[in-house]
């Protein structure tokens, strides 16, 4: 198993109640293994908490990853969990800064997955350019986690020129979306049931808080609202705007971009793309008239754009997509997870 | 993919929806029988672009929806079972019971498993011999093959701890049923291309010419789904009550002998309670006495009485298409998907869940 | 009814002393295995319907051509002006 830093040297193989004790086993698995490996994405981290200066205002969020199966095309639980709190704090319209990293091991998780996670949460801190400033770990029976659990909370300072909030988006305002839809959860669904590909699905996790950087430095407070659909995919996401701003949503169907393999694989399993969670893209909703400059600077920032809609005044808080038959439908929230259709 | 997105061409479709507005001089109700047409219909925008002539009645073609209460109540009392895995096809989990659905067994501890295939619960049975595993086997005539070789496949390799639960209905008698009801007035049929795939077209002649009504068999893709519509008003128009095989690439017209023998081999038609329907004779299967062992009413003593269900929920009209989901009095309001009254509400190919996410409450009002 | 999408068999292998046949079936790219049981006469190459886990018929590439012809039928192709665009295509 190749890691991007030596691999650690130690006497066990898994994960025992023993390295969660805070004692001598506890310091062994972090100082000769996780910190090790996370070298110089960890500072400030021997106290119990981070004293951090700050002078502007602050944005916080904070997500736990409960992903199954831990290893998955295009990433793993470890990537997710800093780009999924990093992307958060992007949202907000400000620049990520320090992670604290918390983890909640099961008895028995073979070490040698317990470096990969780490090595990857390393790896993803370095491209996001956020430390890792405080953290904890515990560890569980067997059976009373699965597998490992990660909590990461991230801090972050608002961009001068930001103002994000959902009470700014205004009836007229287009909606972009910035790549393709529906790849993390197809990556996931697909290796969960089994499914092969003449080419991979691969999940779309990576952060996105130097895009959004970029694009806020550009169009500045032209940028009414960004946001990332993850769970619940674009659908979910646009139907909580819709019912905040009390507008309609007008969704072009032919403009929301997927790729052939990820429509294949959910025409497969009975799953609707615009339901299935990404982790690398996120929507903007602008002026309809800079919406083609916002475009084009995606371009060139490496993202595949679409212009999916905009929003409306008429059928307030119901998200409206036309059909290609010439017909309309709406596209409601889902009461509760996706079931995969058989009949 | 081949064989689908070409069934998908807007420009296509527009042709022949031309063709049906060219054609049609006069009002006629058609019944789409399967509830997958009815999905195809209503999220691809169909039922807003046919003429006005052309009322879609929505017929009982969701064998989620029509399986009695009493089996969703066995189902989820043998999940509750500490030895019992209960597996099932994911439409089935929000389906209400009396007490409960089995989604929330889940939650209760119950062990629930959603399988994409029967074939699947046999090797489970096989990875776990010390429990039990039963297969909810829901599903038209489609469906029933596979039902069936999950037996035959657990029979053939001594796998003692796999049963199923059955809910079979079939599709012709069930159309007998509406066609007889005073109340329904249906000019002509899409019947269900699955359903034909493997029972074939005879069963239809004998429907259509004693009942004076044109039946076309149909696929699910858009151009099939309008397609279909079309051969059915061009014989409304001359007159005619034919079959005839719209879905001719998948649809032979003996249909699959092989799916047929196999049904054959583990089932016998019987009587069956159709929920908010009542009992409709000789229109549903179950398990021979060759392959009582796994019969999983027989193994675990399942009592088939159907209690009348008190319920407000209108799903017999629905179904028997005499009312539209958005006539009914509770429909977004106090049944929803979150809190469906009855089961075409939460089934994926129900007419109420298909009114709901598609249409919302305002757009087909 | 009944989700069943139509693939391409890719291979072929033989369970159970040729009782069981076992098909990989390509879904535009996606591979996923059916059972050809109800389908004896199945080969690689062709295209199937599967339903559940199992294949349930084959896809008549000569009936499939109809539904275009039957617009030959009702007078609409002279505007189409290559009915062949409308033909599935050999990938």
């Amino acid at each position: 198993m190749q890691l991007s830093c030596p691999t650690p040297k130690l006497d066990f193989d898994v994960v025992t109640l023993g390295h969660g004790s805070g004692g001598l086993l506890t310091h062994r698995l972090l100082d000769k293994g996780v910190f090790e490996i996370l070298g110089d994405v960890l500072v400030n981290a021997e106290h119990d908490g981070a004293c951090i200066e700050t002078d502007s205002k602050m944005a916080i969020s904070t997500d736990s990853f409960i992903v199954s199966p831990l290893f998955f095309p295009g990433g793993s639980i470890g990537d997710l969990a800093v780009n999924g709190t990093v992307n958060d704090v992007a949202m907000c319209g400000a620049k990520p800064l320090y992670l604290s990293l918390s983890l909640i091991i099961e008895e028995g998780l073979a070490v040698s997955e317990l470096w990969r996670i780490i090595d990857d949460i390393a790896i993803a801190c370095r491209k996001a350019g956020v430390k890792i400033v405080t953290g904890d770990t515990k560890v569980v029976d067997r059976g009373a986690g699965d597998k490992i659990f990660i909590n990461t909370t991230g801090i972050g300072s608002y961009l001068p020129k930001a103002a994000i909030s959902p009470s700014r988006v205004i009836d007229g305002d287009a909606i972009i979306l910035t790549d393709s839809i529906a790849n993390h959860g197809m990556a996931i669904m697909s290796k969960r049931e089994g499914l092969e590909f003449e080419s991979e699905i691969k999940s779309d996790s990576r952060a996105l808080n130097h895009s959004v950087e970029s694009i806020i430095d550009s169009f500045e407070d032209q940028i009414h609202l960004i946001t990332d659909p993850t769970r619940g995919g674009v659908a979910t996401v646009l139907n909580e705007i819709a019912s905040k701003t009390h507008l309609g949503v007008e969704l072009v169907h032919e403009n929301i971009p997927v790729k052939d393999q990820v429509a294949g694989a959910c025409e497969l399993l009975g799953l609707d793309p615009l339901y299935v969670a990404n982790e690398g893209v996120y929507l903007i909703f602008c002026p309809l008239e800079i919406a083609e400059s916002v475009q084009e600077k995606l371009k060139n920032l490496g993202h595949e754009p679409a212009l999916i809609g905009k929003m409306v005044q008429e059928h307030p808080k119901q998200v409206i997509m036309d059909t290609p038959m010439g017909g309309k439908r709406v596209i409601s929230m889902l009461p509760g997870s996706q079931l995969p259709r058989i009949c | 993919m081949k064989y689908l997105k070409e069934y998908r061409d807007p420009v296509l479709a527009q042709k022949i929806l031309n063709e049906i507005g060219k054609t049609v001089t006069r009002p006629w109700s058609i019944m789409e029988v399967c509830g997958g047409q009815t999905h195809s219909l209503v999220k691809n925008g169909i039922i807003d672009v046919l003429p006005s002539e052309i009322t879609m009645i929505h017929g009982p073609g969701c064998p989620v929806c029509v399986t009695p209460m009493h089996l969703i109540d066995a189902a989820v009392d043998l999940a509750l079972r500490s030895n019992t895995i209960l597996c099932s096809f994911g439409d089935m989990l929000r389906v209400p019971g009396s007490k409960m659905n089995l989604l929330e067994a889940k939650a209760q501890g119950a062990d629930v498993r959603i399988l994409y295939s029967p074939l699947e619960a046999v090797a489970i049975a096989k990875d776990n011999p010390e429990k039990e595993v039963v297969f909810f086997a829901v599903g038209f005539e489609t469906t029933a093959p596979a039902n069936a070789l999950s037996l035959v496949h657990a029979k053939r390799e001594g796998v003692k701890n796999y049963s199923i639960l059955t809910s079979h209905v079939l599709v012709p008698p069930a159309m007998k049923a509406v066609i007889n009801d005073p109340l329904s007035k249906i000019d002509g049929f899409l019947a269900a291309g699955h359903v034909c795939t493997i029972m074939g077209n005879s069963q239809y002649y004998p429907l259509a010419s004693q009942y004076k009504v044109p039946i076309v068999v149909t696929g699910f893709e858009p151009i099939d789904v309008i397609q279909g519509i079309l051969m059915v008003v061009k014989q409304l128009e001359a007159g005619t009550y034919k079959v005839e095989n719209q879905y001719s690439r998948i649809v032979r017209e003996e249909g699959n002998k092989d799916a047929q023998m196999i049904i054959d081999q583990v089932f016998e038609v019987s009587d069956q309670v159709w929920r908010g329907i009542g009992e409709i004779p000789a229109s549903g299967y179950k398990v021979k006495d060759d392959f009582e062992a796994f019969d999983a009413v027989k193994k675990f003593a399942i009592s088939i009485d159907a209690p009348e269900e008190k319920t407000e929920c209108i799903s017999g009209e629905i179904m028997k298409g005499l009312k539209k989901p958005n006539q009914c009095p509770h429909f977004g309001k106090k049944c929803t998907p979150e809190n469906p009254l009855g089961a075409p509400m939460v089934s994926s190919e129900g007419a109420c869940a298909a009114y709901y996410h598609f249409s919302g409450t305002s757009i087909h009002a | 009814m009944c989700l069943a999408v139509p693939g391409q068999i890719k291979t072929i292998e033989e369970l159970h002393g040729g009782l069981l046949r076992k098909a990989q079936v390509s879904f535009g790219g996606i591979m996923k295995s059916a059972s050809l049981e109800m389908l004896p006469t199945a080969e690689v190459g062709d295209y199937v319907l599967v339903h559940v886990g199992v294949a349930i018929s084959k896809v008549d590439e000569a009936e499939a051509k109809k539904t275009f012809d039957y617009l030959r039928e009702i007078g609409e192709v002279g505007e189409l002006e290559d009915i062949d665009e409308y033909l599935p295509k050999t990938e």
